[in-house]
């Protein structure tokens, strides 16, 4: 089980938190003006790499908010937590 | 023979001590294929047997079909929504039935039925129209009410006053299970046998690519020039993807299962829940072997959390409560390659002389000789197979998808 820093609550249970996948990945400005190909590329592929992955999770059960993590997913390490509007680490 | 008298297990075949040998990597391949489960040993064996391509490498980062091949609960079944699933599926499901004979090797597959339990007035309606469509297309598909389910499975609690009431279940009595080591033994043997080198401990570190078609792969033990790649790395597949330059509609989860210790034969079928979250089968052995669905958040960890498993054991004891003082023996992770909607991707990349099989996620093993006799048929004719069409890569730009979240989101 993971242990997740909420950054208003604190390390909590992973059991108390909803996966909310890839974070910082914006709604299209005009979504009409996308071509099949872009649209696509917004419904359907998110990064999914062998290592740190920028992510959300929302504190479910508790404060109800959502944030952001990296995560290294080949080790479940967390990197870092930061609030939405934060910006996120730079990780090399 | 009366149970009781011989220990469970007692009648499994014994191995050679070698199926295969042991090659260096040569400097050249007509095919090299990158992943050594189920589907790359498939895929090798039917190049070498359906096509006569016998200059081929199975690499493998690990051991021979030690990733979800060897992690697997090995349901197999056919009972899928739409045709083009069912048609693939059912093209499996039929080389199963031939593949022992066709491989000269027991594989312990057994046609024991597959139970799809209903639980609520719109899982009821799912799962008649599921059946339906089964039967407009050839697959054996019937739908039990509740004492139907107690027939075919006495130990389920269909009780009205159960946790989760069973409604009812479809049944697809051609479905089962089979000895996942045995399937891929048995294809290694077969690809090893044709010529086929099938390399362990070689991780693919690089894909070459000139002027848009492939030309070979680095590798732990060095460069290998290739006339034609397939990729069967299943979970790792967004890896391989992003070495050759493009990237896939995939995620790699965490999926975990479980057995029980050993246990007198109680469990004469294959019991699934996609309402509850649990589906259960006794192996030849006698461990009670069961699964749900994938950990929540994308790894590379082949583990999962414990709160997964609990949850899943606490559904399994509400339709089973006979259960209740089984011990689990011992639990596991492998990761497994999702797609937006729970269908495989195969046939042509981005990429010249790529070829891609992928995104079979929780439910690729009952596919393995389809999967791979549908790559091998695609690589060799640098032609998707009819049966993998629906299932190329641009379905999601077109948005021809194929959902199948209904038919394979926990069932397996
Ligand atoms: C817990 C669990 C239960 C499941 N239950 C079922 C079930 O009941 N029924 C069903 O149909 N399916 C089930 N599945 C899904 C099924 O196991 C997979 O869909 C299927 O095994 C994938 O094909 P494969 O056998 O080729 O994969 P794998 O055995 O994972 O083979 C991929 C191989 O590629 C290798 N590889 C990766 N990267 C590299 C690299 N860079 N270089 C070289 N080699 C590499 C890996 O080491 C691995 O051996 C389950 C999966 C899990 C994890
Ligand atoms: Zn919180």
């Amino acid at each position: 089980m993971l242990l997740i820093p909420c950054p208003w609550c604190g390390p909590r249970d992973e059991a108390e938190f909803t996966y909310g996948g890839q974070a910082h990945v914006p709604y299209p400005r005009d979504p009409a003006a996308l071509t099949d190909e872009e649209w696509a590329r917004y419904l359907f592929f998110r990064d999914n790499p062998k290592g740190p992955h920028a992510e959300r999770w929302c504190h479910t059960i508790s404060c109800r908010r959502w944030f952001n993590v990296v995560r290294d997913t080949a080790t479940n390490e967390v990197l870092a937590a930061y609030r939405i509007g934060e910006a996120g680490p730079v990780i090399s | 023979m009366s149970a009781g008298t011989r220990p469970p297990g007692a009648d499994l075949p014994e191995h050679p001590d070698h199926l295969w040998r042991e090659p260096d990597p040569k400097r050249s391949y007509d095919v090299v294929i990158v992943g050594g489960g189920g589907h790359g040993l498939a895929t090798a064996h039917y190049l070498a047997r359906a096509h006569g391509i016998t200059n081929v490498a199975v690499l493998e980062r690990g051991w021979l079909a030690g990733g979800n091949m060897a992690r697997n609960t090995t349901i197999i079944r056919s009972n899928y929504l739409w045709d083009e699933s069912a048609a693939v599926y059912e093209f499996a499901l039929k080389l199963w039935e031939g593949l022992e004979a066709e491989l000269d090797y027991p594989l312990l597959f057994s046609q024991r039925g597959v139970l799809n339990l209903a639980h609520s007035l719109q899982d009821v309606r799912d799962s008649v129209r599921r059946v339906e469509a089964n039967r407009l297309g050839g697959i054996d598909a019937e739908w039990l009410d509740a004492d139907g389910v107690r027939e075919v499975c006495p130990i389920v609690d269909i009780s009205p006053a159960a946790r989760y009431p069973v409604l009812g279940g479809t049944y697809q009595p051609r479905a089962g299970i089979a000895k996942h080591d045995h399937v891929a033994w048995a294809l290694a043997r077969s690809a090893d046998a044709a010529g086929v080198d099938l390399i362990q401990g070689c991780e693919v570190t690089g894909i070459d690519v000139r002027g848009g078609r492939v030309t070979g792969v680095r590798t732990t033990r060095g460069s290998i020039a290739a006339g034609r790649v397939a990729l069967c790395a299943a979970g790792h597949t967004s890896v391989l993807a992003a070495m050759a330059g493009f990237e896939l509609p995939l995620q790699s989860h965490p999926l975990q299962a479980l057995v029980s210790e050993l246990l007198e034969p109680v469990h004469p079928t294959v019991v699934m829940s996609n309402a509850v979250h649990v589906y259960v089968s006794q192996a030849h052995k006698g461990e009670l072997v069961m699964g749900a669905g994938i950990d929540a958040y994308t790894a590379y960890t082949q583990r999962g959390a414990f709160h997964v498993v609990e949850r899943q054991m606490a559904a399994a004891l509400e339709l089973f409560p006979v259960f209740a003082r089984a011990h689990v023996l011992r639990t596991w992770g492998g990761i497994v390659d999702v797609t937006p909607d729970a269908s495989p991707i195969v046939g042509r990349s981005p990429v010249a002389g790529l070829y891609l099989n992928c995104g079979w996620g929780t439910g690729g093993f009952k596919a393995t000789p389809g999967a791979g006799a549908i790559l091998a048929h695609t690589v060799a004719h640098d032609e998707p197979h009819p049966l993998a069409r629906p299932f190329s890569l641009d379905r999601f730009t077109t948005g021809a998808l194929v959902d199948e979240h209904g038919a394979a989101a926990v069932a397996h």
